[in-house]
């Protein structure tokens, strides 16, 4: 290394403070405590059996928890203390992209301005939602390369199976029948269950020994009922589909369609874009590329852009910018319908346009530049302990293998992850892509600084001495975590999902 | 420039060098140079917060309808209840906000112990023993349903009343391309399901609204018995608000309750994100959709949550997982916990009843109005559907002029006609009171309605 930058922080502290569990909310209920205060309005206050037939009322109060508001404060607060993020601590979780979370943006969804405007008052009186999501849907076609898009979609999986649904109405306004979907088997497992959502029949196209699409397999499976591909570039192993430009050429000539899934599109940002490689439908993660919080697992939001000769398909009623400068909701002309209870999910979309304004055109360019040097950095200080699955340049995330760990010390790459908790980094992707064996998807992405990786990959350098050393104190790791290794089969055996299911 | 990127140019020097390399081009070798962008992205130059704050501010100040100064009569799923500052402030910590998806449990027993508590509360309110920890929205709370009603009974016919939310209607005919569904939409008569007007034979769904979307409250055992006697799964589509007095789903018979949980904790957000309420019966459990967070324990005994019943999932089943559901609503489910822990068992009756209390003390002022008829006389809940003399939207306009948002114009809503309606639907309105309304801003209602339809 030219430079030894000294190691950055981790989580080495908190977030925890002990090992006790914490009792649920229903625990902490005594009868009659309570923490709820409402407006005195003046209203009369008639008994309910007044206003609403007996017959629908229920005679059995519906507990809830009975709490001050102090232990209420106190009990979120200690759960909170339980779970690491991003704001904690390095986050490296391949194909999630954990980035930082700009709190400017946060402050931009808070504003009531925004947030306290109903989504059914007319457009005459919510002018300023309509035109920042016509002004996100201009910026995300000039970033992917596509004519227009809907900001509908709520999720990934939900832009994916939107774009399923734009493919079948192409085919069926073109009175073409066509059956399958291909897909590579290092895909994302929401890509083949959209498929068959979307009323299609998945044909899984192999990967060759450099962990791309293999086109002559692609091309055997491709004939005229092939509806169209979708493909992850950067692919799902973090590698670019180099020939790309073959697979668009041939998916085309049988008159099928290219869906762009964009969980990686932090990686290309400002170096190419979807459209020019080909493709005609794009889903965004805006929680990936564009860093809205992830939130413990949503909300996300997924639009989904498209070429000309798509737009008149997408979901409606879309904001649009008329003649004479103003806002309105117009459905587009053969549109598929709504995909969404209302306009999708705005506060999100307010925070990634919030985001791409901040950074502009170059800045994002150099959010991909640095999210693949970081990722490319750790594949290279980590080659000696976990070699690369495919080794060479890789993008945004690299994949990496615990094989040798496993075959000279007997750790698997699941220990190294659970390991590395104790060492006050989130784990990566364990396990995925399926067709890696024993595989670790690191995605630092652009916002960790030299010095944390530095910190993470000496943890994994103490991690493989630990395995030469005591490989089985590797495998009861955890241990300083608020709870060790879960009885997983014991949950699925016997489901407890509420406090009232009978144990 | 400022950014949130941390790299020096020393660092990213030095950073190259460590890979034998000469620039940061030299990473994107791999993208063929046909598609190569030359000249970047064709988006302006970055701005510093303060600058896009001020962009911002003027998108904010054109929304001229926010609650805060245009007092919300609209409902239709999306309502005005209080978010005390302990519900914000718990809500929007970090460590729920920006962490992801409990994939390593160990680390993760905040929010999955939140949404155990969640779960829990859902399964009370609905009646029904099996959760899920959220989906995105009530509409596609619906589409799911729908998917494991296909999946219990392996038939297409889906039986809706058009008592559901229009729009939700409008998110099921559009998956049902892809599912190949048959959606039947069954006509209102009076407010009320006309399950007569339509063959519900082969049915795999009966769909319920409860209230339906007009604020009515319909006697469900009509749609119990017709699902009981088509083997089909009854679905109800309920207001969670209501559910702190009403009869459950589950009391009613469901299999299925869907429900649009954006009353408890998030603010109106201009439609999202909301948070799709979803539980069934045990049946049901193997097709249940997204994710499920249970109890076990750890290896030293302790009590734990994990997400389980993992082998229904996308991510294992692939093609033949019930739902491709990966990213739901999580934060959204959280806060929810949190709100409700803060209302309790009696908050949330007390603002239930609040509302119904407001909704019947407007409405019957309203109905004493010039110009004013009531769409049905059947009992309702908190939203009620008025026949005004002026088109419902140009009402909307006037008495926006006066500072309230009168409600929401039907026929906006319905995108058109719609079966729901056996009437002119430009003139009907609906029209919501939460807990927030003081008896004064209801008068005000009045009297300014009055005016608009003089």
């Amino acid at each position: 290394m030219s430079k030894a930058p000294a190691p950055g922080g981790r989580a080495a502290s908190a977030p925890i403070m002990g090992h006790e569990s914490e009792p649920t909310l229903f625990q902490m209920s005594v009868p009659d405590r309570s923490a709820y205060q409402l407006r005195t309005t003046g209203v009369p206050a008639l008994e309910l059996d007044q206003l609403v037939p007996r017959a629908h009322l229920n005679e059995v109060v519906v507990a809830i928890a009975e709490v001050s508001e102090r232990d209420l404060v106190a009990h979120f607060t200690r759960l909170s203390h339980r779970q690491f993020s991003v704001d904690l601590g390095m986050y490296p979780l391949g194909s999630c992209t954990m980035k930082y979370n700009p709190k400017f943006c946060d402050a931009i969804a808070n504003d009531p301005g925004l947030n306290a405007v109903h989504p059914g008052a007319p457009a005459s009186l919510s002018q300023g939602w309509l035109e920042i999501m016509v002004t996100l849907e201009e910026k995300l076609c000039a970033i992917t390369g596509m004519s227009a898009a809907t900001l509908q979609p709520a999720a990934g999986a939900a832009g994916e199976l939107t774009g399923l649904l734009l493919m079948r109405a192409f085919h069926e306004t073109n009175g073409d029948d066509r059956r399958r979907v291909l897909i590579p088997d290092s895909a994302h497992g929401t890509n083949p269950a959209s498929v068959t959502l979307g009323g299609y029949e998945v044909t899984t196209v192999p990967s060759n020994e450099r962990g791309l699409v293999d086109l002559d397999a692609l091309k055997a499976a491709l004939g005229p009922d092939v509806a169209g591909i979708m493909l992850t570039n950067p692919n799902t192993v973090g590698l670019f589909e180099e020939e790309i430009i073959d697979i668009a050429r041939a998916v085309h000539d049988v008159g099928g369609l290219l869906y762009y899934d964009g969980a990686n599109l932090n990686a290309i940002l400002g170096a190419v874009r979807p459209g020019d490689m080909g493709f005609d439908i794009v889903h965004m993660n805006l929680h990936k590329t564009f860093a809205t919080p992830h939130g413990g697992g949503g909300p996300g939001a997924g639009p989904v852009a498209v070429a000309q000769r798509l737009v008149d398909f997408l979901p409606g009623p879309k904001a649009t910018r008329m003649p004479d400068g103003s806002f309105d909701w117009v459905a587009p002309e053969r549109s598929i319908g709504r995909v969404h209870g209302w306009h999708g999910n705005s506060l999100v979309l307010a925070r990634a346009l919030s985001y791409i304004d901040v950074h502009g055109g170059e800045g994002l360019t150099r959010v991909a530049q640095h999210a693949v040097l970081n990722a490319n950095w750790l594949r290279h200080r980590l080659r000696a302990i976990l070699p690369a699955a495919y080794d060479r340049v890789c993008m945004h995330e690299c994949t990496l293998k615990a094989t040798e760990l496993k075959a000279k010390f007997g750790v698997r790459g699941l220990d190294v992850a659970k390991a590395l908790l104790e060492e006050g980094f989130h784990a990566p992707t364990v396990y995925f892509p399926l067709i890696v064996e024993e595989a670790l998807m690191f995605e630092p992405t652009e916002t960790e600084s030299v010095q944390t990786l530095e910190a993470l990959a000496q943890a994994i350098e103490r991690i493989a001495q630990r395995a030469q050393d005591d490989p089985e104190s590797l495998h009861r790791a955890p241990q300083s975590t608020p709870v060790s290794r879960v009885d997983e089969a014991r949950a699925a055996r016997h489901l407890i999902a509420t406090a009232d299911a009978e144990r | 420039m400022a950014d949130y990127l941390p790299h020096t140019s020393d660092d990213v020097a030095s950073m190259l060098e460590f890979l034998g390399m000469n620039s940061l081009d030299d990473l994107f070798a791999q993208i063929p140079s046909a598609v190569r962008l030359a000249n970047g992205l064709e988006i302006e130059p970055g701005l510093s917060e303060p600058d896009v704050a001020a962009i911002f501010a003027g998108y904010s100040r054109a929304n001229e309808a926010r609650a805060t100064t245009m007092t919300c009569y609209a409902g239709g799923g999306a309502y005005d209840h209080e978010v005390p500052a302990v519900v914000k402030a718990l809500a929007s910590r970090s460590e729920f906000v920006t962490a992801y998806t409990p994939y390593q449990p160990e680390v993760a027993q905040g929010v999955l112990q939140a949404i155990f508590e969640y779960q829990t509360l859902v399964a009370r309110l609905s009646g029904l023993p099996i959760p899920n920890a959220s989906l995105y929205d009530a509409a596609t709370a619906l589409v799911e349903a729908l998917n494991m009603a296909h999946g219990a009974t392996d038939r297409q016919k889906m039986v809706i009343s058009s008592g559901i939310h229009p729009h939700w209607r409008a998110v099921a005919r559009t998956f049902a391309h892809g599912t190949a569904h048959e959606i039947v939409e069954v006509p209102l008569r009076n407010g009320v399901t006309d399950w007569d007007s339509v063959d519900v034979t082969g049915a795999a769904a009966i769909v319920s609204g409860y209230p339906n979307y007009l604020g009515v409250l319909e006697d469900l055992s009509v749609a119990k018995a017709l699902a009981t006697r088509e083997d089909a799964l009854f679905i109800v589509g309920a207001d969670p608000v209501a559910a702190g007095v009403l009869k459950s789903a589950g009391q009613w018979g469901a299999d299925v309750f869907v429900g649009e949980g954006q009353a408890f904790g998030t603010p109106l957000s201009f439609g999202g994100p909301y948070l799709g309420l979803f539980a069934c019966s045990e049946d049901q459990v193997r097709r249940l959709p997204g994710r499920i967070v249970g109890e076990t324990v750890d290896s030293s005994d302790r009590r734990a949550f994990v997400t389980t019943l993992r082998a229904r999932e996308q991510d294992i089943r692939r093609e033949k997982a019930t739902s491709n559901v990966c990213t739901n609503q999580t934060l959204m489910a959280v806060t929810a916990a949190i709100q409700l822990g803060w209302l309790g068992t009696y908050g949330l009756r007390e603002i239930a009843t609040r509302c119904a209390q407001g909704a019947h003390y407007l409405h019957d002022q309203l109905v004493g109005l010039d110009g004013v008829s009531v769409v049905t006389d059947e009992p309702f809940f908190r939203e009620f559907a008025l026949r005004l003399s002026l088109p419902a939207a140009l009402v909307v306009e006037r008495m926006a002029e006066r500072g309230v948002l009168a409600g929401l114009a039907v026929a906006d809503l319905c995108a058109g006609a719609d079966p729901s309606i056996d009437m002119d639907i430009e003139s009907v309105l609906l029209v919501t009171v939460t807990e927030r309304r003081t008896k004064e801003e209801l008068d005000y209602y009045v009297s300014a309605l009055k005016e608009v339809l003089a």
